[in-house]
């Protein structure tokens, strides 16, 4: 089920990968001043941003598994 | 920097602008690329229809009050409420809705507004064009205060000069 939803050409949920980096790059281009470090706050930001997506779809999958 | 009020200005008038205008150019692209590509995904996403002005009874269009901030490429939706059409009568309108269209649908109506009938053709990607497009003039804003004060700072303060190694 998982890998229908992930991988469905009909699915917007990829749209999510550049959105993350868009909002990670501005985010940390606000913030800084240099581009290596832009880069790095950025990548940084992006790995919180989708870990935390992905802890959240995680438990939302739990729920739906047991109830 | 250069002149940090002219630089928002221009932030505001397009993504980027501003940094060209205060030579940062590498932040620039970077904003340029990142806004304006979540502008151009959003809006075609949303069938060319998400972005739009209007605060009219029954069509109260607030997610526009977010959109506006990416500058030039929204504001031709502020130009047709005013019925100046640059772009086509078609460009960035507002969904029709006849006068009062609220004051005469019984309460149980299930006749659809335009606005609906959007919404119905292009399914959930005009929720997702419109919060995409949301989504960049809300960067821009972000955008806009980096060109007028510099980045954003937690604890010591450090000038700009002094993390560019120019000071």
């Amino acid at each position: 089920m998982i890998d229908l939803v992930l991988f469905s050409s009909t699915s917007r949920l990829w749209l999510i990968l550049p959105l993350i980096i868009c909002i990670s790059l501005v985010y940390a281009g606000t913030h800084h001043e240099q581009l290596g470090l832009i880069v790095r706050r950025a990548w940084r930001t992006f790995k919180w941003i989708t870990g935390f997506m992905l802890l959240a779809f995680g438990i939302l999958y739990l729920i739906q598994y047991l109830v | 920097m250069r002149d940090p009020l002219r630089a928002a200005f221009w932030a505001l008038l397009w993504p980027g602008a501003g940094h060209v205008y205060q030579r940062r150019y590498a932040k620039a692209v970077i904003f340029m690329i990142c806004i304006l590509s979540l502008f151009a995904v959003g809006w075609t996403l949303g069938g060319k229809r998400v972005v739009y002005a209007s605060w009219r009874n029954g069509d109260r269009r607030w997610q526009y009050l977010c959109q506006v901030w990416v500058g030039l490429p929204a504001w031709p939706a502020i130009l047709q409420t005013v019925n100046i059409t640059p772009f086509g009568k078609d460009f960035m309108r507002r969904p029709s809705l006849p006068p009062q269209w609220y004051d005469q649908q019984p309460l149980n109506s299930d006749q659809p507004t335009e606005a609906a009938l959007w919404q119905l053709e292009d399914h959930g990607d005009y929720e997702l064009g419109t919060v995409l497009t949301m989504i960049a003039g809300l960067l821009n804003l972000l955008v806009i205060f980096d060109a007028a004060a510099g980045p954003v700072r937690r604890g010591k303060s450090k000038p700009v000069e002094e993390e560019n190694g120019s000071a």
